[in-house]
């Protein structure tokens, strides 16, 4: 890319190291390590059922990986649960949508800075001077995300009743609300128009670019990975078959072969 | 009408303006009948109290739990040990500990939800509404080895004031329940009621957004038993008059329950509603009764008639309007307010939609 970044690309941030999971006899990971470099956007791709979303999962700590471990900004997470991860500032999005569909927007997109909110219930019910400062600086920052991934005009619906692409977008927003430095985006274009994919292109490009934050994330649109992310990790049958910059993964023999199938 | 700050709206202080009005200066000038009191008004507030509880941990934090009648027990009877046994706590104090009593027992039996959910979890709270129950017949202690197994409840006695009329003891109610409801609607709408939310709809994303499941059910656990608790407490000493555990048995849990979806789950407002249509239908139904047919219909049918249509309208419910009465008051007020805008009346804004 020509233009200078404002966050270099620095050391590796997250490392995943051999990692197996299996769902009784079926194994959905094998052996698998990679790691993430701060500041980068890196893609994991490969076929329907090569385990990126178990990846993701494990990398996250909702399922427990039998073997291998995740290691964040050098040290080796233990006992690896969604809320540890959301504390060491990794934050994410899911496949089929995991939103809060009874909330509003701006609700939504404000359970995400559950972390920077201190205050108990008590001194909620209470609604002590700290408490309301506090909300107001939540309520400041959502607004932000919410003009910056251009909703304002559907922050009081509740995303129940939007529309898939628009959904998509809040929930990266309340990825975004968390400040998190690493964010893994599962499929954020799966279901969109071409239009909906640029623009959210645009959105993950301008997150990273601006705040520095590095992205994961899965996608089946091999034209926006190779134009968007720095490094791309192939997955096939649980197993790492590629690693490298979009222009090596393109010429990689073994993932054209996964990819358009190989004559036996 | 732009939040005057946070969630605070104008229409939410005139609201409360409005209510304040009506049921501190109208209420007491118009309805001077004992009957009212005693028998409508102070049940009315107590249950919609304990109804907010069972809003909180079912309407608010989603976890099916049925013992809001044990948690109420243990109020109460919490209540009258500790004006027995430590009388200089006075009837606040009194009042305040017995919630906390109860907020105990609610975290006790709040923690099997954090292993089993839906159905499984309301046959698990249900043990609660046994033990505490079975607890106080059990030992007499709490009774103070009282023989008859009815106790009467000691008189309300507040800064050496003795609070003794059904008005007194309204207005007791009443300032228990205002306090009680604001703090719930301040909770249900900050950082709090958020998470309850969240882990409500979603609970895996609540969790990956550092939502703590285990400390945000178990909260909601034990601030729903302490609302029932105080409910509990103010039903016996106000409405009761009277202290047995068969008061609170599970069909009282049931009719709470019933008040908490007719009236509208996850709204608090809906929660005095749904109160109102319980307590006030079996009423209408006896007038029209005696009144309409002159004493014609049995009163064991009218009974029946009522558990019918109560069971009717919770299935209707439950399929066209799952937000209750709550949602057809506000879907009533939406079309009223979009008459009159279309009517050209100006100041009138559309309405906005509002959790």
């Amino acid at each position: 890319m020509a233009y200078e970044r404002k966050f270099k690309i620095g050391k590796p941030i997250l490392e995943v190291n051999n990692i197996s999971l299996a769902f009784g006899g079926v194994k959905a990971i094998t052996d698998t390590s990679f790691n993430v470099l701060e500041h980068e956007v890196r893609a994991i791709i490969g076929p329907n059922g090569a385990g990126k979303s178990s990846m993701l999962n494990c990398i996250n700590g909702i399922y427990k990986p039998q073997q291998g471990t995740v290691t964040f900004r050098g040290q080796v997470v233990p006992n690896i649960t969604p809320n540890i991860m959301a504390q060491m500032g990794l934050s994410r999005t899911f496949q089929n949508l995991a939103l809060f569909k009874r909330m509003s927007v701006l609700d939504n997109i404000l359970v995400g800075r559950k972390l920077h909110t201190k205050t108990n219930f008590l001194e909620v019910a209470l609604q002590l001077p700290k408490v309301k400062k506090e909300e107001k600086l939540n309520r400041e920052r959502s607004e932000e995300i919410i003009s910056f991934l251009e909703i304002e005009d559907i922050k009081d619906t509740p995303v129940g009743k939007l529309p898939y692409g628009l959904q998509k977008k809040v929930e990266l927003g309340r990825a975004l609300a968390t400040d998190s430095s690493i964010i893994l985006l599962d499929e954020p274009m799966a279901g969109m128009n071409v239009e909906e994919k640029r623009d959210m292109c645009r959105f993950i490009l301008k997150v990273n670019d601006e705040l520095g934050t590095t992205m994961v994330l899965i996608e089946h649109d091999m034209g926006v990975v190779m134009d968007i992310s720095d490094r791309v990790v192939v997955l096939d049958y649980g197993k790492v078959i590629g690693d490298g910059t979009p222009d090596e993964i393109m010429a990689n023999q073994k993932v054209i072969d996964a990819y358009l199938g190989v004559e036996h | 009408m732009k939040p005057i700050f946070m969630t605070y709206t104008k229409k939410d202080l005139i609201n409360l303006a409005v209510c304040m009005v009506l049921s501190v200066l109208i209420i007491p000038t118009f309805i001077k009948t004992e009957y009212w009191y005693t028998s409508i008004l102070i049940p009315w507030l107590c249950l919609a109290l304990a109804t907010i509880g069972q809003q909180i941990v079912m309407g608010y934090t989603g976890q099916l739990a049925l013992g809001a009648a044990g948690f109420m027990a243990a109020g109460a009877f919490a209540m009258f040990n500790l004006i027995l046994r430590v009388p200089d706590l006075g009837f606040v104090g009194s009042l305040i500990v017995s919630g906390l009593i109860a907020a105990a027992f609610g975290i006790l039996f709040g923690l099997p939800s954090l292993k089993v959910r839906g159905i499984y979890l309301m046959v698990a709270t249900l043990a609660s509404q046994f033990f505490i129950i079975w607890m106080i017949d059990k030992f007499g202690w709490f009774k103070n080895y009282d023989s008859s197994g009815i106790i009467t409840a000691q008189d309300i006695v507040i800064l050496g004031k003795p609070f003794t009329t059904p008005l007194a003891m309204y207005f007791v109610c009443l300032a228990v329940t205002t306090i009680l409801t604001l703090l719930a609607m301040n909770m249900a709408r900050g950082s709090t009621g958020r998470n309850w939310m969240a882990v409500r709809d979603m609970d895996i994303a609540a969790e990956s957004m550092g939502v703590s499941l285990l400390r945000t059910k178990v909260q909601a656990f034990a601030i729903s038993a302490f609302y029932c608790g105080v409910a509990g407490a103010l039903f016996a000493f106000c409405y009761l008059k009277s202290l047995e555990p068969v008061a609170f048995d599970i069909k009282l849990s049931f009719k709470i329950l019933f008040m908490c979806i007719l009236g509208g789950l996850g709204t608090i407002n809906g929660a005095f509603i749904g109160a109102a249509f319980i307590l006030l239908f079996p009423v209408l139904l006896n007038a029209i009764g005696n009144n309409v047919f002159h004493g014609a219909i049995d009163a064991t049918i009218i009974s029946s008639i009522e558990q019918v249509i109560f069971g009717l309208l919770m299935i209707i419910f439950m399929i066209y309007e799952p937000l209750g009465m709550a949602k057809l008051w506000e879907n009533l007020k939406q079309s009223m307010r979009s008459k009159l805008s279309s009517s050209g009346i100006k100041g009138v804004k559309s309405p906005v939609l509002k959790k």
